[in-house]
């Protein structure tokens, strides 16, 4: 009996151990190929000029230019929206058949494949929206039923505002309800309490959580596909009615289209270090903002 | 049983749960002016119910009311519309929670300047003054005075319970209401938040509710005793407790049933 204890014991430590060096054993070996693979080829020229050629030479400046501004862009969009809806779906919505339809399809959404939100950026954004400015407007030519930053952003916006949604509402859910019923009990509204009892408790778990999706946001590929990103480019516009090229959308074309996929390999290793740097600051941010506001919340 | 001046009274009040369960039944009951009135009653009598139901907490839970509850002016909680209900919790009935509840994140000052912040109160000194006088009485004052920027989540149990009641009465409400304050709390800190209410009743008028007869008889003036949602006695803490008129009471109070 007590042999057998200790040895399910044992079992179970080695096991766990063992799963948990693969897992950390794999994902440093990938981070170490593409940092001593990558790192040779970045250099100011590498993260400032265009890709020449058939992508086999140049640099990646209009990618991070057209990514930064993807993911501005959809942040300005999503995070306001997604902390709006969030804050009104814990703190204020009843709970009733209504709010239970809402928060079901919002979870269903954030587990729906990207390329069905980029099919329906091209359906809604492009198509209904785009199409419908052109004709209100009275254009002849396609203007706003084009490809462009615009659309890509907007339909990136869409594919994050779920899971943004669901992110605040964890951070929301962290503060027990006694502190709201303590706001309600000194005469606080409703909105009084989230003012002044909620949102500064969660702040910090509402942003990590923000920079969070917004991040994995970022590193998407399929939801712009079809709305906006570039093939090639000589150089970024800043145009928000234009279409720009994509870092991860860039390897992508490297690793598939390009005619000599093997003279493109050092590119693509510096590229896809530049976007796991860009991943891992975004991460990063998240983890230093859920820091501080421990240490502000237990000083 | 004489009542000279009244704060409080509740005529034929019931409070019933969305799903049907009757919280307190039909309850007449005058609260007389700056005393201490205790509640006590077997675990699920009805004593939350009928205390949250005086400033009209149970909202939260969707329940609802018939009777009135009437302060001493006249106003009938019943009828107040939901910004009027705020003034009152804000104001004029104050509350304590069963576990100390401080804001977290928040210091000591600012955590009893918290009901300031919905009275518009905005001048510091203001704040400054009405903080500390609400922490003297609260007799915590002595204990925090030279550490108000430290947060109010590291105080003791005892503290934090002392720091809810000065937030409580950091506006100077007439009512006071507080649901078993000390059965989160030590001996010593019982004690200092049992003499404290005694103390405040000399400004507030005291509802306590408490599972403690002992603590009804050595704090409160008046006894209330309810079963299964009923008032069944109320009299003074003496008379209830050495001549109860009911059997009920009487077999209650020698514990044949808790
Ligand atoms: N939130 C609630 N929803 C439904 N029923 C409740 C709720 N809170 C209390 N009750 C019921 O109301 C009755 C009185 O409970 P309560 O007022 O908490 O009693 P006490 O404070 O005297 O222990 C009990 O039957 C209890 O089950
Ligand atoms: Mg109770």
């Amino acid at each position: 009996m007590r042999d057998r204890r200790l040895l399910f014991e044992f079992a179970f430590r080695a096991v766990s151990n063992a799963v948990a060096m693969v897992v950390v054993g794999v994902t440093l070996f990938i981070l170490g190929l593409v940092f001593v693979k990558g790192i040779g080829g970045i250099s100011f020229a590498f993260l400032t000029s265009p890709p020449t050629g058939t992508m086999d030479g140049g640099g990646i400046g209009p990618m991070i230019l057209g990514t930064a501004w993807l993911v501005i862009l959809m942040s300005l969009m999503t995070v306001p929206l997604g902390a709006i809806i969030a804050v009104y779906l814990n703190e204020i919505a009843t709970r009733n058949w209504l709010y239970n339809t809402v928060m079901s399809s919002v979870r269903t959404l954030a587990a729906v494949p990207s390329i069905v939100f980029g099919l329906f950026g091209l359906a809604f954004f492009v198509t209904v929206i785009g199409g419908g400015l052109d004709w209100l407007f009275g254009y002849e030519e396609r203007v706003f039923q084009e490809r462009c930053l615009l659309w890509a952003a907007l339909t990136m916006g869409t594919l994050t505002l779920p899971t943004n949604v669901i992110s605040v509402s964890e951070a929301l859910k962290l503060v027990p309800d006694e502190q709201r019923h303590a706001g309600i009990c000194l005469g606080y509204t409703r909105w009084e309490v989230v003012k002044w009892v909620v949102l500064p408790q969660a702040v910090g778990g509402i942003l990590t959580g923000l920079v969070l999706s917004v991040s994995r946001g970022a590193g998407e590929v399929a939801p712009i596909l079809f709305v906006g990103v570039a093939y090639f480019l000589p150089h970024f516009t800043g145009d928000v009615l234009d279409q720009f090229m994509e870092l991860g959308y860039h390897i992508y074309v490297m690793a598939t289209q390009s005619p000599n996929v093997d003279e493109t390999l050092p590119i693509q290793y510096a590229t896809t270090l530049v976007l796991l740097t860009l991943t891992f600051g975004f991460n990063s941010i998240g983890q230093v903002i859920r820091w501080m506001h421990r240490k502000k919340m237990s000083r | 049983m004489e009542i000279r001046e009244r704060a409080l009274q509740t005529f034929r009040f019931s409070v019933v749960y969305p799903n049907k369960v009757v919280g307190c039944k039909s309850v007449d009951i005058v609260f007389p002016k700056n005393e201490v009135t205790a509640l006590i009653g077997p675990s699920g009598c009805g004593k939350s119910s009928f205390l949250k139901g005086l400033n009209r907490l149970n909202d939260e839970f969707g329940c609802t009311y018939t009777g009135s509850v009437v302060m001493a002016d006249g106003t009938d909680v019943m009828t107040l519309d939901p910004y009027e209900l705020c003034l009152l919790r804000g104001d004029r009935i104050g509350y304590v929670m069963q576990k100390p509840v401080p804001f977290s994140g928040k210091t000591i000052q600012q955590d009893v300047a918290m009901p300031l912040l919905a009275s518009g109160v905005r001048d510091k000194r203001i704040i400054r003054e009405r903080v500390q006088r609400a922490l003297e009485k609260a007799a915590l004052w002595d204990e925090v005075h030279d550490r108000l920027d430290a947060l109010s989540t590291a105080l003791s149990g005892g503290q934090q319970q002392r720091l809810c009641i000065a937030r409580a009465i950091v506006n100077a409400p007439e009512i006071l209401l507080l649901d078993e304050p000390c059965s989160a709390l030590d001996p010593k800190s019982t004690q200092l938040v049992e003499q404290l209410m005694i103390e405040l009743a000399a400004e507030h008028t005291i509802v306590l509710v408490t599972h403690n007869m002992q603590q009804a008889q050595r704090v409160a003036e008046r006894t209330a005793f309810f079963y299964e949602g009923r008032l069944v006695e109320y009299d003074t803490t003496q008379n209830m407790f050495s001549n109860p008129k009911e059997n009920l009471t009487a077999d209650y109070i020698i514990g044949k049933f808790s």
